[in-house]
């Protein structure tokens, strides 16, 4: 049988995409689709790694039995999507050490967000109602990704979402009929969050040198601004029902396109705390080296446990 | 400290008499570490009667590139039920 050329498996790949197949791994697939992928997923996994952090702060602090345990649970979600993300990225060759190693020297990027401080309970509150929100506004987006193996983890991630976000919601709700100062805390946490969610959906497409060929190949579906879209369109109108205000005086909506128009972010903000240079970068990073080495006792324990398994012949 | 040990593929069962389907994988140092790890990555929310879990490597699995392992080369409907004369349709013909 002739080998087939370079040329040929990169049709077969592109048409079997626009048919709307999957790619699965074993698959021909070019080294740049790959390489995105990669980048993508493990910068996906680290987010949920490091999303940890800033909520779980608050465990000791939570108001009430049940919300510490809604909190550790929705924690514990996202230590499970890290590792789900990272067995993801595995099946195209990264190891997950070499990911882990990679997060706690700080060569890893991850989502901007995680990287601002929690000062308040409606801090938490708010992460998980708008940061969550916007989170799974990409992740919808994402499970209908080319890439088998991301695709069906996002599915996963998605339903555990949901009840990050209502919960989320419900702590701010349950703030906002509170007395003045609760409410004014809710205002201030949602005052700050705004701008770092509107970011997360990253730069506006022009600027953004990875999202052509993410879209030719059907990684992403959508364009950083159509999910950031998405993102306003649906939380102006819950942030408003609660009687709290959207700090931007310019976020209106615009009768002709049936959208809200509201001012952007600050994108050079965004590239700093992307790049290392957040308010929180150094803490962030910190904590998770801390936490890792304390955890070794376990890895030490597991791995004399495994020495003492009989190997499969 | 090598902690990237074996992965294990995992399948999940609902309830009894539903199949185990699969749901993705583990690391683990070994199986029972596995089951462990399992339950609390697919497990700790839906209802789950029963797992099974497996070593990657012990998967036979074809290959996709092989397109030819599963073409069919000769007319198949004489393996479909819907080929064949109804009893059930002569009865409503009936009245
Ligand atoms: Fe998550
Ligand atoms: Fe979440």
């Amino acid at each position: 049988m002739q080998e087939k050329t370079h040329e040929q498996k990169l049709a077969e790949f592109e048409a079997r995409i626009a048919r709307g197949e999957k790619i699965e791994p074993g698959d021909w697939m070019p080294d740049e689709y790959k390489k995105n992928l990669i980048r993508i997923i493990s910068q996906h996994a680290h987010s949920e790694i490091v999303g940890q952090l800033p909520e779980g702060k608050w465990i000791p602090y939570a108001p009430g039995f049940r919300r510490k345990l809604t909190l550790i649970a929705k924690v514990q979600d996202e230590a499970g999507h890290g590792q789900l993300l990272y067995r993801a990225a595995e099946t195209l060759g990264k190891s997950r050490e070499e990911m882990m190693e990679e997060l706690l020297t700080g060569k890893a990027k991850y989502a901007n967000v995680f990287n601002y401080p929690t000062p308040t309970w409606a801090d938490v509150g708010v992460i998980g109602w708008l940061v969550d929100t916007s989170a799974v506004i990409n992740q919808t987006m994402l499970a209908q990704t080319s890439y088998g193996p991301y695709a069906r983890a996002m599915k996963r991630i998605c339903y555990e979402e949901s009840f990050h976000i209502k919960q989320g919601y419900d702590a701010v709700a349950t703030l906002a009929r509170g007395i003045p100062a609760q409410r004014a805390m809710a205002q201030d946490a949602i005052n700050r969050w705004w701008y770092p969610t509107l970011m997360m959906s990253g730069p506006p497409d022009k600027i953004s040198v990875h999202t052509d060929q993410a879209m030719r190949w059907k990684i992403k579906t959508k364009t950083n601004e159509q999910v950031r879209q998405e993102f306003v369109d649906l939380i102006v109108p819950q942030i408003r029902a609660l009687g709290f205000d959207v700090p931007d005086t310019n976020c209106y909506l615009d009768e002709a396109t049936g959208h809200y128009h509201y001012t952007q972010p600050d994108w050079e903000e965004l590239r700093r705390v992307v790049n290392g240079d957040g308010p929180c970068n150094a803490e962030r990073l910190a904590v998770r080296r801390k936490v890792h080495e304390e955890g070794t006792w376990v890895r030490e324990a597991l791995a004399a446990k495994q020495s003492k398994t009989p190997k499969a012949a | 400290m090598d902690t990237q040990w074996e992965t294990y593929e995992v399948f999940h069962q609902t309830k009894r008499g539903d199949a185990h389907v699969h749901v993705g994988s583990v690391h683990a140092p070994d199986p029972q570490m596995a089951l462990q790890l399992a339950k609390d990555q697919f497990a700790r929310r839906l209802k789950c009667v029963s797992l099974w879990v497996v070593r990657t490597k012990d998967v036979t699995a074809t290959d996709y590139q092989d397109d030819g392992f599963f073409a069919q080369s000769t007319d198949k409907s004489y393996r479909d039920p819907k080929a064949f004369e109804s009893p059930e349709k002569a009865v409503d013909d009936e009245h």
